[in-house]
């Protein structure tokens, strides 16, 4: 009966091979690095978002062009004060800037899709509603006119 | 001879690499998609073409307006925030046919049929110093306002929630209660002194 092995069988387990272990994570690996997205632009202002219970979220986030409004951060703060500012890619701008920066994003996107394209306003919650408007405004007169108020979801 | 075998290469590092190389893209990712308020902004008026006045009967309309110390105020009430959504439901609804809020239009909606619409409109007054902040509040308590009559509508005529509804019930939906909320011109109100 030592055909199905008995006492011999017993001597050497056969190791587990842990070679397919890298083939999984790697797979998780990819997994994220595909869907990882790093940030582009460095922040340089504050933004603490206000929060809302009845938030949607940003169907297409490729169309998305970002103004973010805020006090700068603590490392600029001695040169720029304290006062809320405009950041739109990497720097510091104007109400005025919006209009070239609207249409550059407007460049940017394909033909198709140039309609959808929304201005979300990541704006920290303590910004007076006087910058917002201001901002509002020259984007009425991009005709950007989807806009996002960006807000965290409330539970 | 010694030739007789290779050893094999230990491949038992290679995991460690690639968790190595893991951890690092999940530190990084930024998975939580972006959540907001969608709005749509009226466009500019023409500077050549004058602006006409379109009236509005006095009755269809409510402002909403948050002064610089973050008060609200709605028709001609103070308000605290919290009782401004079942003001505007009621102001939607009207459900007594009162001569001040609201009248409704019967409007023939494609593949529903007849259907009373309320011809309100919300228009939301702020001021340059009221803060972001309140500002989001008072928008998600209207947004809350309109999805709670929504989702009660639906309740009644098709017994589902408005979000498991399919595309085209929910345009339905949207068409017989709208989302009217205008963001007015700029105007200072309650200026701080």
């Amino acid at each position: 009966m030592s055909k199905f092995g008995g006492s011999n069988n017993k001597k050497d387990v056969p190791a587990i091979t842990s070679s397919s272990l890298s083939d999984i994570v790697f797979m998780l690996l990819f997994f994220f690095m595909v869907t990882t997205q790093l940030r582009e632009t460095e922040n340089k202002v504050m933004v603490k978002l206000p929060e809302a219970s009845e938030v949607v979220k940003l169907e297409r986030k490729d169309l998305a062009a970002y103004i973010n409004v805020g006090s700068p951060i603590r490392s600029l703060q001695s040169q720029y004060g304290t006062d809320a500012r405009i950041q739109l890619n990497d720097s510091f701008k104007t109400v005025q800037d919006i209009r070239d920066f609207i249409a550059a994003e407007r460049d940017s996107k394909s033909e198709a899709d140039r309609s959808y394209m929304t201005t979300v306003i990541k704006g920290d919650m303590d910004v007076r509603m006087g910058i917002i408007t201001d901002i509002k405004q020259e984007l009425r007169r991009c005709s950007a006119l989807k806009i996002m108020y960006q807000a965290r979801k409330a539970e | 001879m010694g030739k007789k075998k290779t050893p094999a290469i230990n491949s038992s590092s290679t995991a460690d690499i690639a968790f190595l190389l893991l951890c690092y893209f999940l530190m990084t990712t930024t998975m939580g998609s972006q959540t907001g308020l969608q709005r749509r902004l009226p466009p500019m008026p023409d500077e050549n073409q004058k602006v006409e006045d379109i009236k509005i009967n006095r009755r269809n309309i409510i402002v909403v307006r948050i002064n610089a110390n973050d008060r609200l105020l709605a028709g001609s009430e103070a308000l605290d925030i919290s009782q401004l959504k079942d003001k505007i439901k009621e102001f939607l609804t009207n459900p007594a046919n009162d001569p001040n809020l609201p009248e409704k239009e019967e409007k023939n909606i494609e593949n529903y049929g007849k259907a009373q619409v309320s011809k309100g409109i919300i228009s939301l007054q702020n001021d340059r110093g009221t803060s972001y902040k309140a500002y989001i509040a008072v928008q998600n308590e209207l947004v809350k306002a309109i999805n709670e009559l929504r989702d009660d509508f639906c309740y009644k005529e098709y017994g589902k929630k408005f979000a498991s509804l399919d595309e085209e019930k929910q345009k339905i939906v949207k068409e017989i209660i709208p989302q009217n909320i205008s963001e007015a011109e700029p105007k200072d109100t309650g200026k701080k002194k």
